[in-house]
């Protein structure tokens, strides 16, 4: 059976944005995958846990697209985190609601990729720069998947943009159809 | 008849009236006496301006007519439905109970038996003009006096065609009369000379004509009339459906004031009724008006002058007996003295329909001319006493003491905040607290609303907020918050002054009518105060934007941003304000307003410009390409 994949995606600007508006418009074009825009449905960050709570455990496969800021994700990634990752449920010694899920991070850059690098500007690579979200899934006894990452959007063209979405849309269907999902005990 | 007389006429009328009403109502006496003491003025006693006081009281009449269709358009079929009770309980004992009481009165006065009975049926009913007009120009057609009154005035409005069917029983040779039922319309009746049976089912038929009539043909019509956009054509259709209704009315031998409110109830839950209402309105206030003055015009000055003390006893014993059992009724309705009493004096006159009842039986041979003449002055008389004694009542029966002599409940609980005013804002407050597990001791002032609430399972303490000692039995010594949500703006801040003057540890949180509003509750001592209209204007805003396809979060975040520059607004021109100096404040209120669009046109989310930096800016971009 294919997987359901939840796309949780959050930017706070989104008429501005132009590679991850791409990215979500090839998202929401793939079968299996419910799109779910976080600002969009909570301008005032007040944010329905027993909402979101309830899609987690209706899909199989979580996916949280948003540019990179400040090497985070935007403040509302965030939120959702505090208030949705409750103790006892998705962690803690009866938290177990998401085991077996894949979680993965899709991620647009400013930078290039060059600059994610020990001798870069950035210092730091993009996996050790999302290793809160990583060490997050693995608490949550979820499957971390390696990233989607999108880099240099500040010079990328329109053809680059077209073939990111592309490689996007590879990757949520490789996602949907790909084998069972491994359970980490 | 002459253009012209017919432009004289009318000339005198409209004359009298604006002469006389405004002067009434600068002296706070209501436009009715205006009008009243108007008629007087230019009828034959006085100036003698005009004559045939009947031709245009007849027109005048249809003053009335509108009147009922426009508190018929005002009261949805369930809401009329539910008052059925009040109609024919209240209304039937009064007509009865006074019916008896001035009958009996006549028989100690020497009248016969049946002219007896006939005279307290006709004194038994009220001015419908009248009581409407003097309580809708109070505002109080929507409180109990007003509603009770209104109550009793359908029961009698309904009622007069029973009694006209009796009226020809009572005459001398005993059904003597040639009239049917309701022979009232001048010329003859369809139901004249039609056996029983037929007659009701005509009514039947009459009334099923205006009620499907108004449901199947009026709404379309209107919805027609509507898209023509043409506004006199709206209006004349409007006048149609009024006129039109009382004529069958009329041809069947119906009120037609009845007949128009039952148009208008059909109505009332129509896309249309506020179109309707202000088409109306002024037609049917000239009517009225008209007709008041018709009626001052019609006193027979020489009779009461012939007569005085003959007119004064009627006159007297009539509004005392009505008064008196109007009391009684509307305390046994448990209405409180104040608005009893009201009630009493509102419907103590005898109304426009004893005019026409009593032509009525003296035709019939029932009255003999002399007494139904004194009769017809006592009536006119008696309409002008009302006016007087509601004045009276205002002046030293509604002061704060009997307005308010329900006592205030006793109140068994603690708790650490208060909430004043229970309405629209209270509530909303309330929910929230009471949702978190804050408990609160509610005041409410209008009981009524309490009543409401309370079938919703609220607990509320009846009492006025704006006394300290009630206050004080709250428990506001020793609460930590006093949430004043009452939506008049006096009463708020006063109940913020005494609050803040006899309780200073108290926190106040209030609510203001608008931003003047605002600064005179911070001034009376509230913590804070939030405009009523404030946020949902915002939330409007907000939500226009997002039509606009704007995103939600930067909608939002745009409202948010207003909000606060707002608020600031009020800190800065709180201190302008200060200085009393009007173009000083105005010159701030302006640089604000210029102000806002540069805050609100900024970006949501912008990244500085730096230039060596690791990741993203728009200038970055330029810059890798050679444009910067
Ligand atoms: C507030 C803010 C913070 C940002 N922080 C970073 C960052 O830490 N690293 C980076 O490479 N780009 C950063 N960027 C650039 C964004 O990642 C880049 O604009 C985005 O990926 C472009 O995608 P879009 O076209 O969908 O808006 C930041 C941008 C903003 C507005």
């Amino acid at each position: 059976m294919p997987h359901k994949i939840l796309l949780l995606f959050a930017h706070p600007s989104i008429r501005r944005s132009r590679v991850n508006r791409a990215l979500l418009d090839a998202a929401s074009a793939v079968a299996g995958v419910t799109v779910h825009d976080l600002y969009e449905t909570y301008p005032d960050f007040a944010i329905d846990v027993d909402r979101e709570q309830r899609l987690l455990l209706d899909h199989d496969a979580i996916v949280c697209q948003h540019p990179l800021f400040w090497y985070s994700a935007p403040a509302i990634v965030r939120e959702w985190q505090d208030l949705v990752l409750e103790h006892g449920w998705a962690y803690g010694r009866h938290g177990r609601a998401l085991e077996g899920k894949t979680w993965m991070q899709a991620v647009s850059t400013g930078g290039r990729e060059g600059a994610y690098r020990e001798d870069g500007l950035n210092r730091y690579s993009i996996d050790e720069l999302l290793r809160p979200f990583e060490a997050t899934a693995h608490l949550c006894h979820m499957v971390w998947q390696r990233p989607f990452v999108v880099h240099a959007t500040h010079v990328a063209e329109a053809a680059e943009i077209d073939a990111a979405a592309d490689a996007f849309r590879a990757r949520l269907v490789a996602l949907r159809d790909g084998s069972p999902v491994r359970v980490v005990v | 008849m002459a253009a012209d007389a017919l432009l004289v006429q009318s000339a005198t009328y409209l004359g009298a009236a604006v002469v006389s009403v405004p002067i009434a109502e600068r002296l706070g006496l209501g436009s009715v006496l205006g009008y009243l003491v108007a008629g007087v003025m230019v009828g034959p006693a006085v100036l003698g301006l005009v004559s045939g006081a009947e031709d245009v009281m007849h027109v005048a009449e249809f003053g009335v007519v509108m009147m009922l269709f426009l508190v018929g358009l005002e009261l949805q079929p369930s809401k009329l439905w539910a008052m059925r009770g009040a109609v024919f309980g209240l209304g039937g004992a009064q007509v009865v109970a006074t019916a008896a009481a001035v009958a009996l009165a006549a028989v100690a006065a020497g009248l016969g038996l049946a002219p007896a009975f006939a005279v307290g049926l006709i004194l038994a009913m009220s001015s419908t003009a009248m009581v409407l007009q003097a309580l809708a120009e109070k505002g109080l057609l929507k409180s109990p006096a007003g509603e009770t009154s209104f109550a009793v005035l359908l029961f009698q409005d309904i009622a007069v065609i029973p009694i006209l069917a009796v009226m020809p029983l009572l005459a001398p040779g005993g059904g003597g009369g040639d009239h049917g039922a309701g022979a009232h319309a001048d010329g003859g009746t369809l139901v004249d000379g039609l056996p029983g049976w037929a007659a009701a089912l005509l009514v039947l038929a009459a009334v099923g004509v205006i009620v499907l009539g108004g449901r199947l043909v009026m709404r379309p019509l209107f919805m027609a009339m509507a898209r023509l956009r043409m506004r006199e054509i709206f209006t004349a259709t409007a006048l149609l459906l009024v006129a039109g209704t009382a004529l069958i009315m009329e041809s069947v031998g119906l009120s037609p004031a009845l007949g128009a409110f039952l148009a208008g109830v059909v109505l009332a839950d129509s896309e249309f009724r506020h179109e309707i209402e202000t088409d109306i309105a002024p037609f049917k206030g000239l009517l009225l008006g008209l007709f008041f003055i018709a009626v001052g015009a019609g006193i027979q000055i020489d009779l009461i002058l012939a007569r005085p003390l003959a007119v004064a006893a009627i006159v007297l014993a009539v509004v005392a007996i009505k008064a008196a059992v109007l009391y009684a009724i509307a305390r046994s309705a448990r209405l409180n003295r104040s608005d009893a009493l009201l009630t009493a004096i509102a419907l103590s006159q005898i109304g426009e329909f004893a005019f026409v009842l009593i032509g009525f039986a003296s035709q019939n041979r029932i009255l003999a001319g002399d007494l139904a003449a004194l009769l017809t002055a006592s009536v006119a008389l008696s309409m002008l006493t009302t006016p007087i004694l509601l004045i009276l009542f205002e002046r030293f029966a509604s002061g704060a003491e009997t307005a308010d002599d329900r006592p205030a409940d006793a109140i068994d609980e603690r708790n650490r905040v208060i909430i004043a005013g229970f309405g629209r804002v209270g509530q909303i407050v309330g929910r929230l607290l009471i949702g978190r597990g804050v408990p609160v001791t509610v005041l409410e002032h209008d009981a009524e609303q309490l009543e409401a609430l309370r079938r919703f399972g609220f607990k509320l303490y009846y009492g006025d907020a704006r006394r300290h000692d009630l206050l004080e039995a709250a428990g506001a010594a020793e609460a930590a918050l006093l949430v004043v949500a009452t939506d008049d703006k006096e009463t708020t801040t006063e109940i913020v002054e005494t609050a803040r003057r006899n309780f200073p540890g108290l926190k106040i949180v209030a609510r203001a009518y608008d931003r003047p509003h605002a600064y005179e509750v911070e001034e009376a001592g509230a913590d804070r105060v939030v405009r009523e209209t404030f946020e949902g204007g915002i939330e409007m805003a907000t939500e226009s934007l997002r039509v606009l396809g704007v995103p939600a979060f930067e909608a939002n975040r745009l409202g948010r941003i207003f909000r606060r520059h707002d608020i600031e607004t009020m800190d800065v021109l709180r201190v302008v304000r200060k200085t009393g100096d009007r173009d000083a404040y105005g010159l701030a209120f302006r640089q604000r307003r210029e102000m806002l669009s540069s805050v609100l046109t900024r970006d949501v989310q912008t990244v500085p410009g730096t230039d060596d930096s690791g990741w993203d800016a728009e200038t970055l971009r330029r810059e890798s390409r050679g444009e910067g």
